[in-house]
């Protein structure tokens, strides 16, 4: 009752209050009842005589997770924020308790205005049916009334691009059509306060341009946006302020740049690496990851490129170093670079410079990585820097776009991280080729949504 | 605490507070199922359109599946058991029999899947879960009523009167929709958890189908195990259809039609309260 009455004192102009909001998984039960079919034969089997006993080993292997804890935020009507955060930081759990996907353990939120989330492009769209039929069914999933649907249907479709297919299931769509008409009916609700997760990351960059271009125009219209994004351009553009997440709780909060560097310095280790042994005296001064355009970059997507920049300061000339790089992601390590095995050392290094080491195309699932550094003496006996983390990155994007469409993408997040392009080939004679290259052949063998296997 | 949708009108536009904390007040939660009705309707429309796409005979398996069943168990309980039929062409006793029976069947196989099957919807937006599996027992129903356009003409052509009874009729629907409703509900929630249902509500099916009056009446149970039957509440619907439908050909007990319609409601009830329980952590789980 106390924390009502200090509700309503707040100022009617706050959109979302957010309050000591807390959200807690129990990770050891989640997973015991949802290890697909194989798991439910053995329950089925055994559950009357192992009911009891699971129920107990259930309680006992259950450990708690907070994945938001004591999360507080105030949301003034008219405001753009943007919430950046690493993959597993909480942001898709604020936001799914937000829209009320899910209930918060604790805390309490109050939200003046409509509200419309969009966490998914193409919720609840039916392979089966057509354009026509999913324009009504994902509308009225997404809280619009048949009149509404029917209301800006021409609206809907000018936008999509898809007119003459109107009658075509959307399983003979494009991957490109198919986002097009999902975002083209997500972008026509007409709420006062929109929840917008990772949405830009899907369909070719024309119609990113197109897609950002809405949520532009929806911000200037005087409504409220929460804008999720690896993005981190796209929220720099788009929002005035930001919110950083970091294990399920606020980092930081304020203006957008400001946010945004300090979110982006964390993927560094900032403080420098000096050697441990008195006989050389090596500096690594700074790590830094670019992307292809050369630009400072934290977040990349499956298939592209990564240089990693070693800057390095030698007090004294160091003969023949041996460095090693290692991409390690959660489960282990992934790939590496080591001169101590291709040989490609340099002759020496001596006071301020840079190494650049560039992974090309980068096989990676979308999951949290780090970059580990190693230097060796010419000896190779003698370690100069130890094996140790020196900078983060995460991979991000939709899977779908890449031509995946299993029925546990979801989980691709604790799938092993690296694939190598694969190629099935099936009993009926079909092929199937499988990469997370962005290269234009492996593009068409994967093609639309349907055409996989061709 | 107090939850709800203060309405006031502002630059032409209704807007709405939304509280959300640990154990939403239920109020807030009908209120939603109401302005979400549209979308029950979108589900059960959805599921009616994709159902018979890429059949050859499409909806005509509304039909074919009870008559051959009804063949079936006119041969083994008609012919080969040579039940009584109380003075009722056999055929038509069966199809009696296998309406609601057969309604309640698909409903509870079709409704205990609905949740898992739009879990990525569930995982992704927000509605009340009750319209997705409402709207799949409503999808039932549309096959229940195709057959009852056959019943009707089965009944004209052995030239079957129904009896004055037959105004009871909706009561009846009524009560095997509560039925299908109820245990749908039970079955879905229990599936997000436990998929241990995707084995138990076929063998619930195979097994209802004996255990039901469905190829015969129920007055061959004998009178003194006849309480203990009335307790699957199919007993009383389908009784009850019989007697709507073919009067006093077939006898109707009393006790048991009170049985079912208590039971039914109860298990109404409880499912949508172990639904209503279960529904805050669905997203979580599935």
């Amino acid at each position: 009752m106390l924390m009502s009455s200090r509700m309503s004192s707040s100022s009617p102009d706050n959109a979302i209050v957010i309050e000591g909001l807390g959200k807690r998984y129990e990770i050891g039960r989640n997973r015991a009842s949802n290890d697909g079919l194989r798991h439910a034969i053995e329950e089925a089997i055994r559950a009357p005589l192992a009911w009891a006993k699971r129920r107990r080993d259930e309680k006992r292997r259950s450990t708690e997770f907070w994945a938001l804890r004591g999360v507080s935020l105030n949301i003034k009507e008219g405001e753009v924020v943007g919430i950046v955060g690493r993959n597993g930081a909480g942001k898709s759990t604020l936001l799914k308790v937000l829209s009320r996907i899910t209930e918060p353990t604790e805390g309490r939120i109050r939200i003046n205005g409509r509200i419309a989330s969009l966490l998914e492009v193409g919720t609840g769209f039916h392979q089966e049916l057509t354009g026509r039929e999913n324009i009504f069914l994902n509308g009225a999933i997404l809280g619009m009334t048949r009149a509404e649907i029917i209301r800006k249907f021409d609206e809907i479709v000018a936008f999509s691009e898809v007119e003459e297919f109107l009658d075509t299931p959307v399983k003979h769509y494009s991957s490109g059509m198919y986002v097009r008409l999902a975002f083209a009916v997500a972008a026509h609700l007409d709420p006062e306060i929109l929840i917008v997760d990772e949405v830009l990351a899907v369909g070719d960059t024309g119609f990113q341009k197109k897609c950002l271009g809405k949520m532009g125009s929806f911000a200037q219209s005087g409504r409220t946006v929460l804008f999720v994004s690896h993005n981190v351009d796209a929220v720099r553009s788009l929002c005035q302020r930001a919110v950083w997440v970091k294990d399920g709780r606020i980092q930081k909060d304020g203006e957008v740049g400001e946010v945004i560097d300090s979110y982006q310095s964390s993927f560094s280790v900032d403080h420098a690496l000096s050697c441990t042994s008195p006989n050389c005296r090596l500096t690594i001064t700074k790590v830094t990851l670019r992307d292809e355009s050369e630009r400072e970059c934290s977040v990349f997507a499956p298939g592209d490129n990564l240089t990693v920049e070693v800057s390095y300061t030698a007090e004294e000339r160091i003969q023949r170093p041996i460095i090693a790089l290692g991409v390690q992601g959660v489960n282990g390590a992934c790939f590496t670079s080591n001169m101590l095995l291709d040989g490609h050392r340099p002759e020496y290094i001596e006071g301020e410079g840079r190494i650049l080491c560039t992974f090309r195309a980068i096989p990676l699932l979308p999951q949290d990585y780090s970059i580990k550094l190693r230097v060796q003496a010419a000896n190779s006996a003698e370690v100069i820097i130890p094996y140790q983390d020196v900078a983060f990155f995460s991979v991000a994007g939709d899977l779908a776009e890449y031509g995946y469409r299993g029925e546990f993408l979801r989980f691709a997040r604790h799938s092993t991280p690296v694939v190598v392009p694969y190629v099935w080939r099936l009993p009926d004679g079909t092929t199937a080729a499988v990469s997370l290259s962005r290269s234009a052949e492996i593009a068409e063998c994967i093609g639309p949504r349907n055409g996989g296997l061709t | 605490m107090a939850t709800g949708a203060a309405a006031n009108r502002s630059s032409g536009l209704e807007m709405s507070v939304l509280i959300i904390e640990a154990g939403r007040t239920e109020g807030q939660y009908w209120r939603d199922l109401w302005r979400y009705r549209e979308l029950f309707f979108f589900f059960a429309w959805r599921d009616m359109l994709v159902r018979y796409k890429q059949t050859v005979v499409g909806i005509s398996w509304s039909l074919i599946r009870p008559l051959l069943t009804m063949a079936v168990l006119t041969f083994v309980f008609g012919k080969l058991g040579k039940m009584p039929s109380g003075g009722a062409p056999y055929p038509l006793l069966v199809f009696c029999g296998m309406l609601p029976w057969l309604f309640f069947s698909t409903a509870i196989m079709e409704s205990g899947n609905s949740l898992v099957s739009n879990s990525n919807m569930i995982s992704k937006v927000y509605f009340p879960r009750l319209t997705i599996t409402a709207s799949t027992v409503m999808t039932s129903l549309v096959d229940f009523l195709i057959s009852s356009v056959f019943l009707a003409g089965m009944m004209i052509w052995y030239r079957v009167m129904p009896p004055p009874g037959v105004v009871l009729l909706p009561f009846f629907v009524l009560l095997v929709f509560a039925a299908s409703l109820g245990a749908g509900v039970w079955i879905a929630a229990l599936m997000v958890k436990y998929r241990d249902f995707r084995f138990i509500v076929p063998f619930i099916v195979q097994f209802g189908l004996y255990i039901s009056p469905v190829g015969f009446q129920s007055s061959v149970v004998p009178e003194r195990y006849r309480l203990i039957y009335a307790l699957n509440p199919m007993v009383g619907i389908i009784d009850g259809f019989r007697w709507c439908l073919l009067g006093a050909s077939s006898s109707i007990y009393a006790p048991g039609i009170a049985i079912a319609a208590i039971g039914v409601l109860i298990l109404l009830l409880s499912g949508i309260w172990y639904f209503r329980r279960t529904e805050r952590t669905f997203a979580d789980v599935i």
